[in-house]
Order: structure tokens, then sequence, then C-alpha cells
């Protein structure tokens, strides 16, 4: 075969298989959310933080909003503490309410944002001053039924 | 009785000594491929035909396949995921086993029957036909001149092929999932981009792939170098190729996998 048409193959099948590639990176992948812009990371302290894994999203209203950047134990106040990044554009204020959540009753954890009223913005290496750790299961089935208990204790009493 | 035993031992004895003789000069052959490789890339152009023969034309059986095995995947998944109502996590699974698993390993072994058998019955055919002997006896390097453009070309390949594999793999399952069963196409993309990291899965998917180009391309050029120069011998080289590539690829992926997975 002339050798220009195999150039000229060769040439399609390394175009075809980059651009494969860029696809899987963009259309298939995270790519596009994995290089956020910059961020800017803020800590919060949980007494549980459940499930929830380093790169989990951190959502407000819903919309993505950064990542979780990592999880330490604070060996003196035996909490954990969290680190997220959240994009550049999009400040929030100091007294943002800071939440674990599940998607579903069974699905992966994430934190949640609830912006407070304040009217200074949380900075880079600031702290959520309220966090609300994520619900455990077990606790709420036996706080469930400690407090059926109780209430059927209470209704016997009275009769 | 005493001899029985030694003569089975001495057979096992004389097999592992074998298999590490024949090792041994794998190692010594993949070093010369090495050495050699810097020669052959002054002449581009034999690397470039022999990306035409392995990769260009590896390019049909693979994209058909990548097809079919997307759509199935997606069938079969919807199949199971319907049962506990989350038909929408569909596209995770396809472009999951895809990314990760199928389409390096599925290509691999496409690959290695197409383009690796052919590797290595025509180095088979050319040393029968003392075409490499000729070649030594004009000072020209067959490993240079025959086996380093297969091997980069091989390596170049396999990576390309993997991606298009799995490209097309989640454009099969799409097409099953979204048209043909009715799943919401926003939740098929948005939950499949939410799932699949660039770098823990489409990265580690192309290293895998990488990594089987060097193996079935490598097993391939050293049967081929290595096979008796007759038609049994040649025949024989053919068969071990697609074996040794197979249970290469297979072996390494649960290898490299499992390094993957724990890091």
């Amino acid at each position: 075969m002339e050798r220009t048409t195999i150039d000229l193959w060769v040439g399609i099948f390394a175009a075809a298989g980059a651009a494969a590639l860029f696809g899987l990176a963009l259309k298939v992948g995270n790519f596009n959310s994995a290089t956020m812009g910059e961020t800017y990371s803020v800590t919060g302290a949980f007494e549980n933080i459940g499930s929830l894994k380093p790169r989990a999203p951190v959502k407000s209203a819903g919309v993505v909003v950064g990542r979780v950047d990592n999880i330490r134990f604070d060996p003196e106040t035996y909490e954990a503490l969290v680190t997220v990044k959240v994009d550049k554009r999009y400040p929030f204020p100091k007294d943002t309410f800071a939440n674990i959540y599940t998607a579903g009753l069974l699905g992966e954890q994430y934190i949640g944002l609830e912006a407070g009223g304040d009217e200074k913005m949380l900075q880079n290496g600031d702290k959520f001053s309220k966090t609300q750790d994520a619900v455990v299961l077990e606790k709420m089935i036996s706080q469930f039924l400690y407090s059926k208990a109780s209430e059927s204790n209470d209704t016997k009493e009275a009769d | 009785m005493f001899s029985a035993v030694a003569n089975v031992l001495r057979g096992i004895g004389h097999r592992v000594v074998d298999n590490l003789w024949r090792f041994g000069a794998s190692m010594r052959f993949f070093l010369y491929v090495l050495i050699y490789s810097g020669e052959s890339f002054r002449r581009l152009h034999l690397t470039i035909r022999e990306i035409y023969f392995t990769g260009v034309l590896s390019l049909i059986i693979i994209l058909v396949s990548a097809f079919f095995v997307g759509m199935v995947l997606a069938l079969q998944g919807y199949n199971t995921l319907q049962r506990y109502g989350s038909s929408e996590a569909i596209g995770v699974l396809v472009a999951l086993s895809l990314v990760r698993e199928l389409g390096p390993v599925v290509t691999a072994l496409l690959f290695a029957g197409r383009a690796g058998t052919a590797i290595t019955a025509e180095i088979g055919l050319m040393k029968a036909t003392e075409q490499l002997s000729a070649m030594e006896m004009m000072a020209v390097s067959p490993v240079a001149r025959v086996v380093a453009p297969r091997f980069w070309a091989g390596v170049f390949s396999m990576p390309l092929l993997a991606a298009l594999f799995s490209m097309v793999g989640v454009l099969g399952g799409y097409l099953v999932a979204v048209p043909l069963i009715g799943v919401d196409a926003g939740a098929f993309w948005s939950q499949m981009q939410a799932s699949v990291d660039f770098r823990e899965d489409i990265v580690n998917g192309v290293i895998k792939s990488v990594v089987f180009g060097i193996a079935c391309t490598f097993i391939a050029l050293f049967e081929g170098f290595d096979a008796p120069p007759t038609a049994e011998g040649v025949s024989r080289a053919t068969t071990r190729t697609v074996v040794n590539s197979s249970l290469a690829v297979l072996g390494l992926d649960f290898v490299m996998t499992s390094f993957m997975i724990v890091a």
C-alpha cells in the first residue's frame, strides 16, 4: 500500500483514539468537576461523620459547590475534623451551617451547606461554627424503641 | 521405586529449568528490543506501517465487539437493577465496568487474537524462510528492523484501542438504555459522571492497557522469534502466543486491580 495512505489511516486512528480518551474524560468521567477552579478550604468539627469519605461532594441547595478534601481525627476533642474545598465562585457567610446528609436511604453521604445571614464571608482556613452530625440509623432506631417503651409505660401507669 | 520417583522429579526439574531458561532468554530479548528501539525510531515510517497493521486493521473487530459488549451490559444490568428500583444507575454500571475492566482486558484479548497471532506467524515464517538470517548477513539488525517497530506499534495502539472500546461500549449501552428501554438520558449521563473518576478510573484503565500492550506484543514477538523454523513450530508458536497472552493479561489484570483498589 502507498505510504501516504498508511500515514493517513494511522493519523485517523491516532486522532480517533485521542478523541475517545477526551470523550471518556469529559463525557463519561468527572474531569470537569475534578479540576475545579480556585478553591478555599474550610474546616468543620463533627462528633460523628458516619461513612463520609474524602472526595465526597459538598452541596448547597442540591448543587455541588465543592468536595471533601480530607478527614482527620482530633485526639484532643475526640472529634472528626473535615476539611472541605469550596469553589471560590461561591462565597458563604460566616455562620453557614454544615450538615452531613445521606443521599437517599442508603446512598453515599455528602456535606450540605445551609447559608446563614452573616455579612462576613468565610475565608480560606476558617471553621464552620455550626455543624450537624451524620444520622446513625442504629442510634435512631434505639431512640425510637426507647421512646416507644417509655410511652407504653406511661399509658400503663395512667390506667 | 526410587528410580521412578527420581524420574518424575527429574522431569519436573527439567521443565522448571527449561521454562526458567526461556524466561531468561525472553528478558534478554526484551532488553535487545529496548536497546535497538532508538535505531528503529530513526526509520519512523516502519513503526507507522506496523501501527497500520496492528492498530488500524484491528479497529473493526474492536469497535464491533465494544458495541455489542456495551449493549449486552446495558440489557443485563437493567434486568437486575430495575428489581431494586435503581435503573438510572445503569449508566454507572456500564461505564465503570467498561472503563475499569472490560475495555482494557477484552481489547487485549482481542488484540492477542487479531494482531498477536499475525505478528508471531509473520516473524516465525521470516525465520523459517531465513529472511532474518539474510538481514543479519547484510548487517541489518533484525531486532531493529523487524521486532522493535512492531513492539512500539503494539504499545502505542493498545491504549488507543482500549479507549475507543470503552467509548463505543458506553455509546452502545446508551443506545440500549435510553432509546430502547426508556431510562432518562439526563440521569444516565449525570449519574455516570458523578461516579466515574478521572484519576481513579480512566487513568487506571489507560495504565492497564499500556501494560497489556507491552505484554501482548512482547509475547507475540518473542514466540515468533523463538519458534522452531518449521511449519509445525510456527503453528505451535502461534497457539502459545494466544494462550500465554491471555493468561498474562488476566493475571496482570488481577495484580494491577488489587493494587489500584487498595491504593
